[in-house]
């Protein structure tokens, strides 16, 4: 930061070895974390949503039960979607904020440190 | 009903008052504009402004971006005339953020600079990855441009009453050159403040109609579909599930899962999403920037299920259909209902500024891609005195596109093009995702992998459209009289996406070359870490 550099890339990535951070035990932990949450995650959701498709799509009946009032099972698993989708935004940010962040930000630290 | 007088849209509507809002809207934004132009001077001003934008400011104009007129009085109108299945399409455009969230937004930002391709062809051999991917975002952006351009024909004759070919001609061309004034003069930075405004006009209006929908029914949601069950005829009752569009046949069935899964898929592939990544300063904000727009988003989405249905009770079905514009009236047809003239001017302008928005996004995303991918890395190889001239190209690219732009929008007006959008997000789906996931995660993949996916996705898909009954055998078909359907689904996603990711694979596992083992280290720390990512240019003083 502080310099107004434009199309120059940032220090030259030849001072860095690639693949010998991508070895380290720092990176690889870093990188099992992430995997292990976003994966099963997008996953999930996925699935969820595809089970709500899947309804909407070939279970009429069920989904045009009324549950209360005018309010039928499909509205409501609709809704639950708006849901599930908040849920997961905010378990990620948590996530990232708390796990992703401060690994990623001191391995950065260290390479960028290195070659300038 | 139907009004033979030219200068009536929608009965009640005073297109006077529309031009004068809309013009105000348009005076304001020509004058934020022109500020923005001051501080945009290098290439990184103009395809990212400056990197500078916070990620709540993103997050406003990724909303701005992504809620089209299409999905604002489209899904309105579909829910109003169709019920829940209109309600099933939000629900696609919303979860997919998910993907962006979770899989792409910030390993993308810190690994590219200015475009998708930089991302695609990070590890690859340069000159045909960069080809390939430029070739779909222009493809993804052209035809989603084509879509919003003939929109806009459509919408004026709707909203100002403008009837005649001639005249929605002029009004095309205008739309065409205040967008082409905002992305040359304004760069990123004033096309991103355009969408902000946008999104602010737009999802506030939704808001003001929302509340005062459920006020009528004493903010009682069940009260209010009673209401629309009442005035939605025989089939009223139909209303409140699924089925009333899709469920006719098993074809439709198929179709509908088809477009389901080109929507959830599609969004994180589409290029002028992507590139709104690249003008916040890290991967942190660029967090935030996709967090802010799915709260946006969903919470626009959840508004226009009561404008929906508050457009099936208070206008009816009746009503809508018989409108100019059909299905697209639902929404300024209930905005008339509530708050009369001024109510409807008002979201009449909004849905212009809509248009106008979401197509300078497009344009500058296309003619980034055409000046930094194809001219200066692949034509000019990535000589260093060709970035001086970038942003010389990427102007004139912009000039082009929005020429054809006008041009197609006007050629095609009159027609339904609807299908172009759901092609746009097929294309994305099918060539850009699956190559962007297996360039971030899988070590392996290869050049000839990369170039299988995208070929493959962006061929497959047109391909199926072509043979689709969108294109020939049907009453509503481009060509009603020829018969070369013998694809059955009108949305190609089931069959193309699928495939997509097995050429991305085969490619790989059967093509001659290795990964680079080198790059994809450096591509991997770098995505994960944000080591060496590209910072924000301070302001104003470079």
């Amino acid at each position: 930061m502080g310099t107004t550099e434009d199309s120059a890339a940032a220090p030259t990535p030849a001072a860095t070895d690639w693949k010998q951070v991508q070895a380290s035990p720092e990176f690889t932990e870093l990188r099992r974390r992430l995997r292990g949450f976003v994966f099963p995650m997008a996953g999930l959701f996925l699935a969820w949503y595809l089970l709500y498709v899947l309804l909407a799509d070939y279970a009429h009946g069920f989904m045009s039960t009324k549950l209360f009032g005018n309010i039928t099972v499909g509205l409501v698993f609709g809704l639950l979607q708006f849901v599930s989708t908040f849920v997961i935004t905010g378990l990620y940010v948590r996530f990232a904020n708390r796990v992703v962040d401060p690994a990623a930000d001191q391995i950065r630290h260290e390479i960028e440190g290195d070659s300038q | 009903m139907i009004n033979s007088v030219l200068a009536a849209g929608v009965e009640g509507s005073n297109p006077t008052l529309n031009i004068s809002i809309f013009a105000v809207f348009v005076l304001i934004t020509l004058v934020i504009v022109f500020r923005a132009s001051r501080s945009t001077r290098t290439t990184t001003d103009f395809y990212t402004a400056g990197r500078a934008f916070t990620g709540p400011q993103n997050g406003i104009a990724l909303s701005g971006d992504y809620l089209s007129a299409a999905s604002f009085l489209g899904i309105a109108g579909a829910i109003a005339i169709y019920g829940y299945d209109g309600f099933l399409y939000s629900i696609g455009f919303l979860v997919a953020w998910l993907v962006a969230l979770l899989l792409v937004a910030e390993l993308l930002r810190n690994t590219g600079r200015f475009t998708m391709a930089d991302v695609l062809s990070f590890r690859m051999k340069q000159g045909p990855v960069r080809t390939a991917a430029a070739i779909s975002t222009l493809a993804v952006s052209l035809f989603y441009l084509l879509a919003q351009m003939n929109g806009a024909g459509g919408l004026v004759a709707l909203l100002l009453g403008v009837t005649s070919a001639a005249g929605q001609a002029v009004v095309v061309a205008v739309v065409g050159v205040i967008m082409l004034i905002y992305v040359l003069v304004g760069g990123m930075k004033g096309t991103t403040w355009v969408q902000i405004i946008k999104a602010v006009l737009l999802i506030l209006g939704a808001f003001v109609m929302t509340v005062w929908v459920l006020g009528r029914y004493g903010f009682n949601l069940s009260t209010l579909l009673g209401d629309a069950v009442a005035h939605g005829g025989k089939t009223g009752e139909a209303l409140l599930g699924p089925g009333k569009q899709y469920g006719a046949t098993s074809t439709s069935q198929l179709d509908f899962l088809s477009l389901g899964l080109a929507l959830v898929l599609g969004t994180a592939g589409l290029p002028h999403v992507l590139m709104r990544f690249y003008t916040v300063p890290s991967a942190k904000e660029a967090r935030r920037s996709v967090v802010w727009a799915i709260v946006l988003i969903g919470i626009f989405y959840l508004f226009t299920l009561v404008l929906g249905y508050g457009a099936g009770a208070l206008v009816g079905p009746e009503t809508i259909n018989a409108a100019p514009g059909k299905v697209n009236s639902a929404a300024p047809l209930l905005a008339l209902a509530l708050g009369g003239p001024v109510l409807l001017g008002l979201i009449a302008a909004v849905a212009f500024a809509t248009i106008l928005a979401v197509v300078a996004g497009l344009t500058i995303t296309a003619s980034a891609s055409f000046a930094h991918d194809i001219y200066v890395n692949v034509i000019k190889k990535g000589d260093r005195e060709s970035a001086t001239s970038e942003v010389k190209v990427a102007r004139w690219a912009a000039v082009v596109i929005g020429l054809v732009a006008i041009i197609g929008g006007i050629a095609t007006n009159g027609q339904n093009v609807a299908f172009l959008v759901a092609l746009a997000f097929a294309i994305a789906a099918a060539a850009n995702l699956p190559t962007i996931l297996y360039s971030l995660f899988w070590k392996r993949f290869t050049t000839t992998g990369s170039l299988w996916s995208i070929y493959g996705g962006v061929v497959i898909t047109i391909g199926l459209i072509i043979f689709s009954p969108v294109v020939s055998g049907e009453k509503t078909s481009i060509f009603p009289g020829a018969h070369f359907d013998w694809f059955p689904l009108s949305n190609p996603g089931l069959v193309s996406i699928p495939l997509s990711f097995l050429l991305g694979y085969l490619g790989t596992v059967l093509g001659k070359d290795k990964a680079d083992e080198d790059k994809y280290a450096e591509m991997e720390v770098r995505s994960l870490t944000g080591a060496n990512a590209e910072k924000a240019s301070s302001p104003a003083t470079s």
